[in-house]
């Protein structure tokens, strides 16, 4: 499929595109997955990157590929092998003490190790069905191509559940995020509170590879999260931004694909990246900006902290 | 010991809890009976005798390594104690949690730590509540006005107002330590537990930051435990010392404590006690503790 073989190419006027595109079930379903997921992976990327365990995100996402190609392998659908790959791969790295927080190097290249290698059993897999070669591109860079309404629907409940988990456990886990020692000095279960979050995480991750493949999870998980948080440094303002750009990425990924005729993990990570440097130059520019205005407003504000 | 005195400055801000009146029975608000601590097999000390009042300022010094972080630990009831009895606000350590104000000893907050320094004061009043607070306007909750107001006032009190918006990777060590003390002040506790605060601190931020948490031991009657390596910038300040030696210590006032004969005697090599013409004690010849400085590493890891 190419620009030329489209049904009707791009318009420049967005509903009667969205009204093209949506006459199709399976876009229905994609764009329904596609916000699911975006909500779910911007808020647990959010939390992710204020963690620093984007490596630990990044293993889960690898481990997610092994898991799909297994499953494929044993005739069952991709799904179960994704969530049972990242969840149990979430709760390997949780058992490893403070694992994927960069503390020690020891344990990062424990991760590591374990992660290479599982990603050579997944290539195994892969070979081993043979009549699965062609897929293996979806897998790594993602499809939105055959969403069932099944599919979509598991997603969601999924999501639901996480979302639902995280938002109990929100305001302690942020503390343990910042502040650990006093968190656990004021009495908040921090070892256990990471591995709830480690297995949420992994949730998210299972979620967010069937749309965008194993390898560019981080599109969705890591960028908008972290635009977010370099536009503003207000948690709720900054979590609520990161839902929004993951959102617009997944948008307009979608679209972008349903016109051309390369993987939609491309675009999603192509915007997405746009996004991220944009909100590293307009902070640059407001840094900028403020250093310029703070030699006449600094001595007012001095007076005012004294009085 | 020393009664609360009322100290008023001019520019002092208003104290928001009334000390408690020297006729009040005053029970120790941290009391130790021949404790004693552990950590793997090695004993770090052994039969401290420890009781600090109401309102009091108290520094544990020592060397490096010896196990001054480890008693603050204990006191919160991360750790347990080997032997002995301890006491926090009347009741066993760990269960008085919410009275207890704690700052743990470390270097600084992540330069890119995008959160903004009043988050981190207000997670001190409410962190370990559960649940996500509800995106209702302050205007319509009571409950959320008493929030923000007791933050924008404990913020006012440590004087740093000024730069609470800002996020607190891009404070300079002495701010980020002010909003810290803010964040271990904001539910207003009884007892105050600080390691080694004036650490990392310039020396003019010492005097400033050490003058504050002074002040805050004396005019709201907040009982301070306070693990120094330098007594200096303290002294004018205190009531008690505690010296940590390995195995033992002494506790008393610090004119009793820091001199040549008692250091002497509780670490069993010649020590001296020298004081300069400002005032301020020099110790010489104070043996440093084995080297195993596994305390100092092992800050957020395991207890």
């Amino acid at each position: 499929m190419n620009w030329a073989d489209a049904s009707a190419g791009w318009s420049w006027n967005p509903v009667t595109d969205l009204q093209q595109i949506w006459a199709f079930p399976f876009m229905v379903n994609a764009f329904r997955a596609g916000t699911v997921v975006a909500v779910l992976a911007a808020v647990m990327g959010w939390f992710m990157v204020l963690r620093r365990q984007s490596f630990a995100g990044h293993t889960l996402a690898v481990v997610s590929f092994p898991g799909a190609a297994f499953a494929t392998l044993l005739g069952i659908g991709a799904g179960f092998g994704y969530f049972a790959f990242c969840v149990g791969g979430a709760l390997v790295i949780a058992a490893i003490p403070r694992a994927g927080q960069g503390g020690s190097g020891q344990e990062s290249a424990l991760t590591g190790t374990v992660q290479a290698f599982l990603l050579a059993c997944g290539f195994l897999f892969v070979a081993l069905y043979k009549g699965f070669l062609g897929g293996v591109n979806s897998l790594l860079f993602g499809s939105f191509l055959g969403i069932t309404t099944l599919q979509v629907a598991v997603l969601t409940i999924v999501a639901a559940a996480a979302l639902g988990a995280l938002t109990v456990i929100g305001r302690p886990l942020l503390f343990a995020s910042v502040d650990e020692n006093v968190a656990t000095g004021r009495g908040v279960p921090v070892r256990a509170l990471s591995v709830v979050f480690l297995v949420l995480l992994g949730t998210a991750t299972a979620e967010a590879s069937q749309i965008t493949g194993t390898l560019l999870v981080f599109a969705l998980l890591v960028m908008p999260a972290a635009a977010a948080q370099q536009l503003t440094a207000r948690p709720a303002l900054s979590l609520a931004l990161s839902v929004l750009i993951a959102l617009a990425v997944t948008w307009t990924g979608l679209i972008a694909a349903y016109y051309s005729p390369y993987p939609i993990g491309f675009y999603v990570t192509t915007f997405a990246f746009s996004v991220y440097v944009l909100a590293r130059a307009t902070r640059a520019l407001n840094t900028a900006v403020g250093r310029h205005r703070f030699a006449g407003a600094g001595a007012g504000a001095g007076a005012g902290a004294v009085a | 010991m020393s009664t609360v005195k009322p100290v008023t400055r001019p520019g002092d801000p208003v104290r928001y809890r009334v000390p408690g009146q020297a006729a009040e029975p005053r029970f120790p608000v941290v009391s130790l009976r021949g404790a004693g601590v552990r950590v793997g097999d090695r004993t770090l000390w052994s039969g401290v005798e420890l009781d600090v009042g109401a309102g009091e300022f108290v520094a544990v010094l020592g060397p490096n390594g010896v196990g001054k972080s480890t008693l603050v630990k204990m006191l919160l009831g991360i750790l347990p104690p080997a032997a002995g009895e301890v006491r926090v606000l009347g009741e066993a350590p760990g269960r008085a949690g919410q009275r207890i104000g704690y700052l743990p000893q470390r270097r600084s907050f992540d330069a890119s730590l995008r959160i903004r320094g009043i988050d981190i004061v207000r997670l001190g009043l409410d962190g370990d509540r559960w649940g996500v607070p509800l995106p209702v306007p302050a205007r319509f909750s009571a409950r959320r006005r008493a929030a923000r107001d007791r933050i924008a006032e404990v913020v006012e009190l440590v004087g740093a107002s000024a730069y609470a918006h800002r996020p607190i990777g891009e404070c300079s060590g002495g701010e980020q330590q002010r909003l810290l003390i803010a964040q271990a002040l904001v539910r207003d506790p009884e007892l105050l537990l600080l390691d080694e605060p004036l650490d990392s601190l310039d020396l003019s931020h010492q005097g400033a930051v050490a003058a504050l948490i002074g002040r805050i031991c004396r005019e709201a009657g907040v009982s301070v435990v306070m693990v120094a390596h330098d007594v200096n910038p303290i002294l004018p300040w205190l009531d008690r010392v505690v010296y940590i030696a390995e195995g033992g210590a002494v506790a008393g006032r610090p004119q009793e404590v820091i001199t040549t004969e008692t250091l002497s005697r509780l670490y069993g090599v010649p020590v001296e006690v020298l004081r300069t013409s400002d005032g301020r004690l020099v110790v010489v010849g104070q043996p440093e503790a084995p080297a195993v400085h596994t305390d100092r590493h092992a800050e957020g890891g395991k207890p």
